[in-house]
């Protein structure tokens, strides 16, 4: 019988069927990060429980930890500290890799995974956080889950999952120039919304797909949260194996042979079923920026704020209008003429090295508008180093931007850092949540070249206007 | 975790599209490595007139006397986006909630509930908000009724709504159910696998 790649992964890591309607299935790699993995290691320590395959099983500093030069373990946030260091010593207890603060291996862990070849295709790998998705990108069966579930996980190299129902995003032709993965998950969200794929593993597939960077296959795989899917993913092809070729724990030798024999089988069959196709065009696809506090009310950036009559397929009215209200627009404004106060690059979306190439090109000999704090926050500290080599942070410096250490940052603030009561952000980040950025913040999420272009603009801007 | 098979409680009405887990519970709320201490920062953003204070703003529902010792929640679809922070469940749970309807859940959010014993019932909007129509006149009163056992919702009125929640979610809520206690139960099972599969993957292995 014709098998879709999810299929293939799951039937690979099936135990056992529960009879409950749940399966049991194997879970090769758990990462873990200090703000829902330390209480995870704590519970299930107190609970006298073994980690079953600590060898598996990694750890890292994102979420809660400063990102000013020369930190350590000490937080704008008055806790913090805590934080870091039960995950710490929690984590060295139980045999597991840790990725510490000064570890030139830190990051997000979301973009450190690929980095040290932890992330694989055809494997499954969890982490208590919902942007987990973003590494299905790479061919593996990545999904965010809970804490108590991630005790689970490392207690028994398994979970209980009810199999999720199974949705095709096919986008045919290419993604027109100045377009990106961004803008692309963007428009996704607007034309299913917010809960388009709701529990669904999605797989992208097409033209428009085989055609993006592996960094852009990463961010529109980490967007699939935010459509409430199970988990998105990616067929892996040539350019995935030649990326993780020679990574740290990645296979090597005999067996990377071995390995990529295997993962060249990793594709959807022809004639395979899923529960819903959903096709997009690439062409259409414009410069995304969203006016609301969902990632599902976005706009192309040169469109008019919809009306109510325009979104009421998927907003009550009470939710539109609070939006409107939060974020201080109104129906049929225009976003390019927003004034903005900050600008910033950075978070397990858009904080890879394309990324800030990408930025780093619109701003290079440009200045940020005045009174505009433009930040950009690396998504690892391997990528700000090969950033600094090519010279991107003296850009950004030049530009008036921020060059911070790696970690999540100001995509929300955990760290106790945060932008200001109703400050007006642009932001290459996943979520415009009422006070995500901070209190009162009214974000607005779009790729990394249009916050570098507001930020020059000093308001919401194409940056196909800036492109040379 | 508590068992959960029949509740009749006062109901609140928060009845939102898309209440995300930043909503439920800020990052800034979240202070302690610890799985307590989390019910005064529920809704923080929502329940209190300034962020980090603890004035109540009397304009949102739960602090509202009429819904004093509310312990199911009714609320929009996609409840629990966003974060996939169990300390949402956790400060829902320790605030009294037990049962939370809403039109669809998100599904790392779902599985948290399961979880925690906090029973997520998923039901078409119409049906809620029928319900939160009966409820809002007098809600001390007009108590709604979730019943696992039965796999049913009783409206005030008496009108009885069937729902449907996955076999495994259902078993490990009416049993109060620890799971890994359950899966180490077929550790055996697991090791096999391990080791068979170790021959065919055996890059996996580290």
């Amino acid at each position: 019988m014709a098998q879709t790649l999810f299929d293939k992964l799951w039937s690979a890591h099936l135990v056992e069927e529960l009879g409950s309607g749940a399966d049991l299935i194997l879970i090769d790699r758990i990462m873990l990060h200090e703000r829902t993995g330390g209480v995870a290691l704590k519970s299930l320590a107190a609970a006298g429980r073994n980690v079953m395959a600590p060898g598996q099983a990694f750890a890292t500093m994102d979420h809660v930890v400063d990102t000013f030069p020369g930190r350590g373990d000490e937080t704008l946030m008055p806790t913090g500290r805590a934080f870091i260091t039960a995950t710490r010593e929690a984590a060295l207890a139980a045999g597991l890799q840790l990725f510490d603060l000064a570890d030139p291996r830190q990051g997000i862990v979301h973009v450190i995974s690929p980095e040290q070849g932890i992330v694989l295709p055809g494997a499954t790998l969890v982490c208590p956080d919902s942007h987990t998705c973003t590494q299905g990108a790479w061919g593996a069966l990545a999904w965010g889950i809970g804490s108590t579930e991630a005790e689970h996980a490392l207690a028994t190299s398994t979970l209980r999952v009810s199999r999720p129902k199974q949705m095709l995003i096919e986008v045919s032709g290419r993604l027109a120039p100045g377009v990106t993965a961004k803008d692309l998950a963007l428009h996704i969200l607007a034309e299913l919304s917010a809960a388009g794929a709701s529990g669904h593993v999605v797989e992208f597939a097409g033209e428009a797909i085989e055609g993006l960077d592996l960094d852009g296959r990463q961010t529109l795989c980490n967007m699939a949260t935010e459509l409430a899917a199970f988990s998105a993913v990616i067929a892996p092809d040539e350019r995935v194996f030649e990326y993780l070729n020679g990574r740290p724990f990645a296979p090597a030798g005999e067996l990377w042979e071995q390995a990529v024999a295997s993962w060249r089988t990793l594709k959807s069959d022809h004639e395979a079923h899923y529960d819903h196709r959903i096709a997009i065009e690439a062409g259409q696809v414009a410069p995304m920026v969203t006016w609301g506090t969902s990632p599902q009310q976005a706009i192309p950036i040169g469109a008019p704020v919809p009306t109510y009559d325009e979104v009421a397929d998927r907003d009550s009215r009470e939710a539109y209008d609070r939006a409107l209200e939060y974020m201080q627009l109104a129906s049929g404004g225009r976003l390019e003429e927003l004034p903005i106060d900050a600008a910033f690059i950075g978070s397990c979306t858009n904080s890879r090295i394309a990324d800030l190439r990408r930025a780093a090109a619109v701003l290079k000999g440009r200045k940020v508008a005045p009174g505009v704090k433009a930040i950009c926050v690396p998504g690892s500290t391997s990528v700000k180093r090969q950033a600094e080599a090519e010279g991107l942070d003296r850009i950004f410096i030049e530009a008036g931007f921020e060059w911070r250490e790696s970690g999540c940052s100001m995509c929300f603030f955990a760290g106790g850092e945060s932008f200001g009561p109703r400050e007006r952000v642009v932001s290459s980040t996943n979520r415009n949540f009422e006070s995500r950025q901070g209190p009162e913040t009214r974000s607005h999420l779009a790729s990394p070249e249009t916050v570098a272009a507001s930020a020059v603009m000093g308001r919401l801007a194409d940056p196909r206007g800036l492109a040379r | 975790m508590e068992p959960f098979t029949r509740l009749t409680a006062v109901a609140a009405p928060l009845i939102r599209a898309n209440v995300d887990t930043d909503a439920i519970i800020p990052s800034r709320e979240m202070r302690t490595v610890s799985k307590v201490g989390l019910a005064d920062g529920l809704f923080a953003g929502w329940r209190y007139t300034e962020i980090g204070g603890r004035e109540r703003n009397p304009g949102f529902v739960l602090n509202d006397p009429a819904y004093q010792g509310a312990r199911i929640l009714l609320s929009g679809p996609n409840f629990g986006c966003g974060s996939s922070r169990e300390h949402a469940v956790w400060a829902l749970a320790e605030y009294g909630f037990r049962a939370i309807l809403a039109e669809s859940f998100s599904p790392i959010f779902h599985g948290n509930c399961v979880r925690n014993g906090v029973v997520p019932v998923e039901l078409p909007a119409a049906v809620i908000g029928g319900i939160a129509a009966q409820v809002v006149p007098a809600p001390q009163e007009r108590k709604v009724t979730v019943d696992l056992v039965r796999c049913e919702v009783v409206a005030p009125d008496g009108e009885a709504t069937a729902f449907r929640i996955d076999a495994e979610a259902r078993e490990m809520l009416l049993e109060g159910l620890d799971a890994i206690d359950l899966t180490l139960k077929r550790c055996r099972a697991i090791e096999a696998f391990r080791e068979a599969d170790r021959s065919r993957r055996p890059w996996i292995y580290l």
